[in-house]
């Protein structure tokens, strides 16, 4: 029996998310509407009566602001009534919390099957057409990829009784497990795979079959009724796990590099020769690194009785489907990285940074991608409610513009973890497990979702890429299983513990199996969202808010009964063996049998190769005789600089109590800070600071000083703000576009050479400033082919950096404290200007959109290293009353900003800056060379901060004055503007986006 | 006043709810023996509000606010928790809401709590006028002449906001009227320049009639409210303590701690 209860605002009552859509409909799609007025519906799917029903129904109405009715509401004089709902099978977070309410308010247990699905109604009035309210229906409301709409007239809602019609699976039986021919041409195995989504090259399907000759018949396989041919369940599970996704085939890759000379050296693997290589050698000779690489998220020592860990991750794939649900799964996602390192970790703070094309784009689409801006407003929305929902509190958020992100957006998510150094008397990072000792899945049920998740992510996006491999994240089921799992870690309940993302149970159990050497699970006895999963999707499927942990025989009882008293589905599906193989069983009948050795180890090695032609891009024309006093307010309001806190407020950055240094700070906390500074708990005054770098701008000059360019970034930022520099944990995130050479990649061998140039840089600088990355991750396939159209993303990398300050209350924010001041610029400025904010504005005023000019800021580490050094002292001594590291828009835009943080202006004479050679006024003024920082310094302190500088590369610029930026060259004004203009131009560009 | 005794103070936990840590450590703070407890080991009869003094129906996202921010968690402590509760108030005992605590509490009807009957709905906490869930430093200015245990001496407080569902509204002007009439308003949000209580945006985040941030009812020792003053337990919680610290003037303390002294001393000297 289905009740339908509709749910509306009284009269006279303001409705926020009607008037969203008619604002977003009128600005975003230049579609008017009078008015939007919406309604929730609760479908129950539920053996109750209909007394019953309307107890439920005031129950859940707000007797204050809401009426409600068991059929519809009357309404009067709309045109349209769009109606939102979900597809079949996609989770509904909201029934799902409805109907343990139905229960309460009833007294009585949900049967099975019992279901609550969710709708919303939108009313709309106003003289559009039916075309016009599907689109703003589809275009604004909706994702029809997850989402049903229907619209209708008015009049005909009025006609028709209410709709009782719910989304549900048709449910059947599995499908029967499949053997799979691979004793076929080459041409059909390259068919298996991409019909199959298996994402394998020839190669690979090659290297599986011969395993299959050698090994098929062999006593293992037929005595557990095994056919020779491998099963769909092997195949695929064998294609998830050596998926780029997983196996980071490319970083592991043979490649022959040749430079731009002509000379030719073999890498045998980037990852080790460049990323592994660098933090194996500074761990040497740093204590503190607890686990880096192996494990999913880094770990290092923060202090006497604390571990941190630390992961950030992409989602770009899935947020480029469903913009909403790809972002949070990434958030919620990635929270299950810390939380699944060692024996789990208490989840502290989260990061997020995104690479969008411009919000304000007005050429062309390609059929199939979503405009920008709603790809941005649906990833905001998507980790504001992944993140606050998780009580995690932000300390990073940041934005990058380039078009060339619309083919696919980068949303970068990362959490930072915190945990005793020991559990139960072991080391947290250790993870155990024994033969015998049960696999538990906890959590959230097995669907459809996410099937192929990892294979998908490593392709580019083509019209037919799946819609199950998005999911949508349940940040509540994951909060209740995260708080159970954190008491059952304390209580020695588990032993070894890992998360189901990509790949789900097969990487999870896959994975952890290696740690006895043998694991055997029954995916029949896990529990399904709904019937009629073939076993391979059980096995695959990346259904959300699940951990596979290993607990040993003597606890499972006491483990099962915390998890039932927490309202938390755990499930034995299987033991730990030493058998050498993953054996999986559908109801008790095996249907894989994977030898761990080949299914880790058997991938065949990619060979590669990859050319270096350095580019040469032009200066921009327009340089002579520019207002470098517009110029400078114009580059404050570019999307690249300009404030985003109106999404960013939306963010939780408080919860838990912990922050010191906010995401915005200044007098009116409207201006970016370099680097977030948290405790890490009540107890000492010691604090975590988070920075980052990223700037794929320079990627088109040159990749290796993109690469020292973010490395220098992510740490001067946390010396900005009184981080130690000799404390300083780096993590890389590399997005690159298919650097595999091929048909549909004709510039592959150049793309592989950037990316080799990226990992030189980032040896050559992580080594000389002894900062160890200690986690990373690589997305390599970042093009979008839709629409005969390829859109390539700049190559990417993202260099966050976890750092520590001894004790909170001696950081420093960014800006301007008190007039009277001292300014001082600290670090050589240089004539590079290549790849800067203020040549892609001069290259775009003249459309030579490639015209960024050829000189890319370098580093010197050494010198740098003195300086980060010298400056961390000055802090700690408490002589710097304000320190900003300028990036974007150079030193102009960085006293500009410390200015609006402070709203006091300056008075500086541009001559006094240490700089390089001569050189012309814009540059001095919007360079944006590395290893710099504004600093301010009360007067009475200027001797002893100057002492303490000594012999370091620093000028004193001028003061903190009045309530105008005065810039000046040779006692000439050259660059000036109102501190209210700044903070005017600094704002408006997304006030109102 | 029973020396060496200590108030316990209850911190409900689970299903989506957050702010346990520093809740906890705030009442900690104050001087409570404070215990974390599962809202099913009370529904299971393991352990009981009779144990404790001081409630806290803490902040985050019970059942992810769905159906309205704490409606899910309101409904279920009503049909299942609602004798107990009732008991602990009688007993003149103390319960303080913090954000999505405090949407809890309206949703049960504890407040405003009028002439003893505490499961009548007569208020609500609607969206912000944003629409939006907003994450921001307010000002805030106690009621004078308020019987709320928990602001005595409190002039105003800078707490920070993080709700989307924070307009307090009435059912009907009667309530309003006599929330103000009793000085059950006992925090409001207000303009830094003059310290009066507003309605405009951003000083008053949400668009709250009269600024009203936080409720109590009649007798003083019910109180919630949208604030966290557990997110502003140290000095340097405070968005300008780098320029406090420049002039002087960053006190040893952050200013929400004063919320939960003032309960745990009343009810040390109360219900010891």
């Amino acid at each position: 029996m289905i009740h339908r209860l509709e749910i509306g605002l009284k009269k006279g009552v303001r409705d926020p998310r009607g008037q969203r859509v008619r604002d977003g409909a009128g600005s975003f799609l230049g579609i008017g509407i009078e008015e939007v007025s919406t309604r929730s519906v609760f479908k129950i799917k539920a053996d109750i009566g209909r007394a019953e029903a309307s107890k439920v129904l005031s129950e859940f109405i707000d007797p204050v602001i809401e009426e409600g009715s068991l059929s519809t509401l009357p309404a009067e004089g709309f045109d349209w009534v769009v109606t939102v709902g979900f597809r079949p099978g996609v989770t509904d977070n909201v029934g799902r919390s409805a109907l343990a309410s139905v229960s309460d308010v009833l007294n009585r247990h949900a049967l099975e099957g019992e279901a609550v699905f969710t709708e919303t109604e939108y009313f709309m009035k106003g003289r559009l057409s039916g075309d016009e309210a599907r689109e703003v229906g589809t275009k604004l409301i909706a994702n029809e990829l997850i989402e049903r709409v229907s619209v209708v007239p008015f009049s005909e809602w009025k006609r028709r009784g209410p709709d009782l019609d719910v989304p549900e699976v048709a449910e059947g039986p599995p499908p029967p497990v499949r053997e799979m021919d691979l004793e076929v041409p080459d041409a059909e195995l390259e068919r298996i795979s991409s019909a199959g989504v298996l994402s394998l090259g020839l190669d690979e399907m090659k290297a599986i079959r011969d395993h299959y000759r050698t090994s098929g018949k062999s006593a293992a396989r037929t005595g557990r009724g095994l056919a020779p041919k491998p099963t769909d369940v092997e195949l695929e599970c064998i294609a998830q796990t050596w998926s780029e996704h997983c196996k980071h085939k490319i970083f592991n890759a043979v490649i022959d590099y040749e430079d731009e000379n002509g000379k030719v050296e073999r890498i045998e693997s980037l990852f080790d020769t460049y990323i592994r290589r660098s933090t194996k050698e500074i761990g040497g000779r740093k204590g503190w690194l607890v686990s880096v690489f192996h494990d999913n998220a880094g770990v290092v020592r923060f202090n006497d009785s604390l571990n941190l860990v630390y992961k950030v991750e992409t989602h770009n794939s899935p947020s480029a489907l469903d913009p909403y649900g790809g972002a949070m799964t990434g958030i919620v996602g990635v929270n299950r990285d810390p939380f699944g390192t060692g024996r789990g970790a208490a989840l502290l703070i989260n990061v997020w940074g995104y690479c969008l094309g411009s919000p304000f784009y007005k050429g062309g689409l390609p059929e199939g991608l979503l405009h920008p801006r709603r790809i941005r407003d649906g990833v905001h929305k998507g980790v504001i409610d992944g993140g606050n929902q998780s009580g995690i509190p932000y300390g990073l958020g940041w934005e990058c513009f380039d078009d060339r992100f619309i083919g696919k957006p980068l949303v970068f998510c990362g959490t930072v973890g915190a945990a005793p150094l020991k559990i139960n008397g072991e080391p947290f990072e250790k993870k155990r497990a024994k033969p015998g000792d049960a696999i538990v899945m906890v959590g959230g049920r097995i669907g459809k979702d996410g099937i192929h998740g990892a294979t998908f992510s490593s392709e580019e996006l083509r019209s037919e890429s799946p819609s199950h491999a998005v999911q949508i994240g349940d940040p509540i089921t994951q909060k209740k299983m995260t708080d159970f799992l954190l008491e059952a870690r304390d209580l020695g309940l588990f032993t070894c513990i890992t998360d189901n993302g990509a790949g789900g149970l097969s990487s999870s159990v896959g994975e952890m199996s290696r740690l006895t050497g043998g694991a055997r699970i029954d995916v029949g006895l896990a529990p399904l969202k709904y019937a009629g999963l073939a076993p391979w999707e059980i096995l695959l499927s990346e259904a959300q808010e699940r951990m596979t942990v290993g607990v040993p025989p003597d606890r499972i009882e006491a483990f099962m009964d915390l998890s039932a008293r927490r309202d938390v589905e755990s499930t034995v599906i299987g033991e730990f063996t030493d058998s050498g193989a993953f054996e999986v069983l559908h109801g008790g009948k095996h249907v894989a049998y994977l030898d761990l050795e080949f299914l880790h180890d058997g991938l065949p090695r990619m060979c590669l190769k990859a050319r270096w032609n350095p580019p040469s891009p032009p200066d921009p024309p327009g340089r002579k005789g520019r207002d470098l006093s517009k110029a400078l307010l114009m580059l404050l309001g570019r999307l690249n600089i300009c404030s985003k806190e109106k999404k960013s407020r939306q963010y939780d950055h408080e919860v838990k109590g912990l922050s010191a240094v906010k995401p915005f700070v200044g007098l009116q906390c409207d201006v970016p800070s370099d680097a977030a500074v948290f405790l890490a708990d009540y107890a000492s005054r010691e604090g975590i600071v988070l920075a980052y770098g990223v700037n794929p701008s320079f990627s088109d000059v040159d990749t290796y000083r993109m690469m020292a360019s973010v490395i220098d970034e992510g740490i001067r930022k946390v010396v900005s703000v009184g981080g130690d520099p000799d404390r300083i944990a780096g993590l890389d995130n590399f997005c690159w576009p298919d650097p595999v050479q091929s048909g549909k990649t004709p510039d592959g061998l150049y793309k592989l050479a950037q990316l080799v140039r990226a990992n030189k840089a980032l040896y050559d600088f992580t080594t000389a400033f002894g900062v160890p990355c200690i986690s990373g991750k690589d997305s390599m396939k970042n093009d979008s082919t839709r629409g005969g159209r390829k859109i390539s993303i700049p190559p990417t990398v993202l260099f966050s950096t976890l750092g520590r300050i001894e004790d909170v209350s001696k950081a420093v924010t960014m800006d301007f404290k008190k007039a009277g001041d001292v300014v001082y610029a600290a670090g050589i400025t240089r004539d590079e200007l290549g790849g800067s904010e203020y040549y892609r504005m001069l290259a775009e005023d003249a459309s030579r959109p490639d015209a960024v000019g050829s000189t890319a800021p370098s580093v010197d580490a050494p010198s740098a290293m003195k300086l980060y050094a010298a400056v961390h002292k000055a802090i700690m001594a408490g002589l710097v009353r304000s320190c900003h590291s300028p990036a974007k828009g150079g030193l102009a835009a960085a006293l500009a900003l410390a200015a609006a943080g402070g709203r006091l202006g300056c008075e500086i004479e541009l001559d006094a800056a240490p700089a390089e050679g001569r050189m012309e006024t814009d540059s001095i003024l919007f360079s944006e060379s590395n290893s710099r920082f504004v600093l301010t310094v009360a007067p009475e302190n200027a001797a002893k901060f100057e002492k303490t500088l000594k012999g370091l590369p620093i000028g004193r610029l001028g003061r903190v004055a009045g309530a105008r930026i005065v810039i000046m060259r040779g006692g000439k004004r050259v660059c000036e503007a109102g501190v209210a203009e700044a903070v005017e131009s600094f704002k408006r560009t997304l006030a109102d986006v | 006043m029973n020396a060496g005794r200590k108030v316990k103070a209850l911190v409900m936990t689970g299903f989506g709810l957050n702010c346990e840590a520093e809740t906890s450590h705030a009442l900690e703070l104050a001087g409570a023996e404070v215990h974390r407890v599962h809202l099913n080991d009370l529904l299971d009869g393991l352990r009981s509000l009779g144990e404790f003094h001081l409630l806290a129906f803490i902040g985050g996202f019970s059942f992810g606010d769905h159906l309205g921010a704490g409606t899910v968690f309101a409904t279920r402590m009503k049909h299942r928790m609602k004798d107990e509760l009732d008991r602990f108030i009688r007993d003149g005992k103390l319960i303080i809401g913090l954000c999505n605590g405090f949407q809890t509490m309206v949703k049960l009807g504890l407040l405003p709590g009028f002439d003893g009957d505490y499961f009548r709905r007569s208020a609500t906490l609607a969206w912000n006028d944003s629409g939006v869930f907003r994450d921001a430093w307010v000002r805030l200015v106690a009621t004078p002449g308020s019987p709320c245990v928990f602001t005595k001496g409190i002039g105003t407080i800078d707490l920070p906001v993080r709700h989307g569902e924070g307009r307090f509204m009435t059912a009907g002007k009667g309530v309003m009227d006599r929330i103000l009439r009793e000085n059950l308003a006992a925090l409001r949000y207000a303009d830094p320049a003059t310290g009066k209580p507003t309605v405009e945006f951003p000083h008053n985040p949400n668009g709250s009639a009269a600024g009203i941030a936080g409720v109590c009812d009649p007798t003083g020792r019910i109180f919630g409210m949208m604030p966290h003053p557990e997110a502003h337990l140290f000095p340097f919680n405070h968005p300008q303590w780098t320029r406090k610290k420049i002039d002087g003037s960053m006190p040893g303390e952050g200013e929400g701690a004063a919320v939960f002294r003032n309960g745990v001393a009343f009810a040390r000297e109360n219900l010891l």
